[in-house]
């Protein structure tokens, strides 16, 4: 039973933003338009976020790209009344959008934020009408959505390989941001295969000390991993200046 | 020793009738008025449910806004009910009688307002109700118990159960007195209301015990009500939400809001209905010495709360704490709550002459519950608009017309409710007013004439 988890390289991600469009374009998220970005209600499934580091003059804009971490102990799991949102045995924390009933007590208890709602009804242009996603359920208002690995592509290659009795492969699969990433900064794949590419670049970047991941005090657990950013300038001031 | 007018039986029947057969300007007023905002708040209801969630002023990281806040108002004003009536029955208080009747009115129906929140607020509450009323078990569905929201309903529909019954239970003999004295509908409705009551000395007997043991059993409920209200909040991971002290917290804020509330009532009851009489003056001291220890009690956890958050010196947890105590616009909110909730209510209820003025007492009491309604407000929201130190993810919360509507509405919803109910039902428990009379003795101490109650077991 593999156990999905990502990582994701800071220091390799240049903020291009193609991961949003791939997921937007993947999984049928509705196109955010301006207003809906000002209401602070536009859904991205991830989305690039920007803080900044540092204290005046020496500040510098970093941006992380913030999928679902896929909590291992979610606190958006136990909320639910209706069992909409779960955990599939895969490690995946899924939403049965057909389930929801909107109480959004699951985005509240979701401290990463990536759990978003259809205040509106979803629209999309005519033109974009034909290129949904067949895999993928189109949400009505009123329910909640979030990334989940898109599941669909990992189902499909599980019963790939089922008609073809076999198990499945090392990195078979993998994401539709992880596949649209130009610099590889995103990998998907089984943290439980010690072949696979997570892993290996989980075991490398441990040696470094690289690896982090995000608001993990909270016990979740999240399976979404982070590489930091190797800064050339910080590490060449001296240590004194503090 | 005051005077104490002696009412006869007829009179006492005659006057606590008076408001189900004549309709009072002011009630017109009334009905007129509340009547219009609750016309506000349908089209805002409707116009939230045709739009979506949308007209709102939600967004991400303020998924619960307004109807949530106002839920554990309305929460808390129920409270009342069982702390006037259940407790003070319990205790053979003897001001409590011109006074339960309203106040267990009070608890059903704000219960009820109550309940229409959450399930306005998830947007489309057919789904609610498709998904769970009747549950699918069937399919093998079951609602996940481990949920504060599965909890939550529970808890209150026992609530809602408990004091309709309880209600119901005093309102018998009153159904049967009115059931006697009307014709046309009303004989009709009253007596299947009064399930054939005659008042032989085996229904009198039943019908006390049934009140005893109802106050005795909802009395857990009443505790566990609030504190379950509040694990909505507690078990999650919000900062500042996540405390082990809400329970006790969220129940003394509801009796301290619920009592305030049953001071305002029994004001407007005296000045809409001309119940002098029956609520005097000295009901309003015994509520407003009442109040005192209840309120006194409620400070000692608002800071409680505040001392638990500073203890632990968690740096999440401080942070929100300051952010709310010394920010704009929390830091006006905290001293708004500290003033209106007790440094302006409690020092004048202090004063006797100030308990018995049925003016300042009446103004007091919504002085509690705009503090209070504050106090829900800082309570739930600082946590979510700031919950960690993500600080891409933090956003103010404005909230819309639209939701400004509902909270206003539902007011009048509740304001509403009980005028209908007071033109359909004695306000006043009658037999429980004439039970008042005939334990009321004057004793002779001394020179003097003393008002007491006595009682033989």
């Amino acid at each position: 039973m593999p156990r999905w988890g990502m990582v994701i390289d800071l220091d390799r991600c240049i903020g291009c933003g193609a991961c949003v469009v791939a997921c937007q374009a993947e999984n049928n998220v509705p196109i955010n338009t301006e207003d809906v970005y000002h209401q602070r209600r536009a859904i991205a499934w991830i989305r690039l976020e920007r803080y900044w580091e540092g204290e005046f003059p020496n500040i510098k804009a970093r941006y992380i790209p913030v999928p679902c971490m896929q909590c291992t102990n979610a606190p958006c799991e136990p909320v639910c009344p209706v069992y909409a949102t779960y955990h599939t045995n895969e490690g995946i924390n899924m939403q049965v959008y057909n389930r929801c009933i909107g109480t959004r007590y699951c985005a509240v208890n979701c401290h990463w934020h990536v759990r978003f709602f259809n205040f509106w009804e979803p629209k999309w242009p005519d033109s974009l009408k034909n290129q949904l996603n067949p895999d993928v359920t189109v949400r009505s208002r009123g329910v909640m959505e979030k990334c989940n690995f898109c599941v669909h592509r990992i189902v499909k290659a599980e019963q790939k390989a089922k008609v073809e009795k076999r198990e499945l492969r090392t990195d078979e699969v993998t994401t539709a941001c992880a596949q649209a990433c130009p610099t590889n900064a995103i990998v998907f794949g089984d943290l439980d295969d010690p072949n696979s590419a997570v892993s290996k670049l989980l075991a490398q970047a441990e040696h470094e000390g690289r690896v982090y991941r995000l608001l993990e005090d909270l016990g979740t657990d999240p399976k979404v991993y982070y590489l930091k950013k190797v800064d050339i300038e910080a590490a060449a001031e001296p240590a004194a200046a503090h | 020793m005051q005077e104490r007018h002696r009412l006869g039986e007829e009179e006492i029947t005659r006057e606590l009738f008076r408001p189900l057969v004549t309709t009072t300007p002011m009630m017109w007023v009334g009905f007129i008025g509340l009547g219009a905002v609750l016309a506000i708040f349908v089209f805002a209801v409707s116009w939230m449910f045709y739009w979506g969630l949308g007209v709102t002023g939600l967004q991400r990281p303020n998924m619960w806004g307004f109807m949530i806040v106002n839920f554990v108002f309305w929460i808390g004003i129920s409270h009342a009910g069982v702390m006037i009536s259940a407790i003070l029955r319990l205790t053979q208080a003897e001001w409590r009688r011109p006074v339960t009747r309203a106040a267990e009115v009070m608890t059903i129906f704000s219960l009820m307002t109550a309940m229409l929140h959450p399930v306005i607020h998830t947007g489309r509450p057919w789904r609610t109700l498709y998904w769970v009323f009747p549950y699918d078990f069937w399919r093998n569905l079951w609602p996940d118990v481990r949920g504060p929201l599965v909890w939550d309903p529970s808890a209150i529909l026992t609530y809602l159960t408990g004091s309709t019954l309880f209600l119901y239970t005093t309102m018998i003999p009153d159904m049967a007195l009115a059931r006697d004295r009307t014709t046309g509908w009303r004989r009709v409705l009253y007596t299947i209301l009064a399930l054939g009551w005659r008042g032989n000395e085996r229904q009198w007997k039943m019908q006390t015990i049934a009140g005893f043991l109802l106050s005795g059993l909802i009395l857990p409920v009443f505790v566990s009500v609030h504190s379950i209200v509040s694990w909505d909040f507690a078990v999650s991971l919000v900062p500042t939400w996540h405390a082990t002290v809400f329970a006790p917290y969220f129940v003394i804020g509801a009796i301290h809001s619920g009592v305030s509330a049953v001071v305002t009532l029994m004001a407007l009851m005296r000045w809409l209905f001309r119940f002098d009489h029956y609520i005097r003056l000295e009901h309003f001291d015994a509520i407003g010495r009442l109040l005192i220890a209840v309120g006194t009690g409620w400070l000692w956890f608002f800071l409680l709360d505040i001392f638990f958050a500073i203890y632990p010196q968690e740096a999440r947890e401080l942070e929100i704490m300051q952010f709310r105590l010394f920010q704009w616009p929390f830091n006006v909110l905290t001293a708004l709550i500290f003033i209106f909730g007790y440094f302006i209510p409690v020092p004048i209820w202090i004063f006797q002459r100030f308990r018995r003025n049925v003016k300042i007492m009446f103004w007091t009491s919504i002085l509690v519950n705009v503090g209070m309604w504050a106090e829900r407000y800082w309570l739930i929201k600082p946590g979510l608009m700031r919950k960690y130190e993500l600080t891409f993810d933090w956003n103010w919360y404005r909230p819309s017309i639209v939701e400004v509507s509902i909270v206003l509405g539902s007011f009048a919803l509740v304001g509403f409710l009980l005028l209908v109910f007071s033109k359909i039902f004695p306000p006043i428990s009658v037999w429980e007013e004439k039970e008042g009379q005939h334990f009321a003795q004057q004793l002779q101490v001394g020179k003097r004439v003393v008002n007491a109650i006595v009682r033989e077991f």
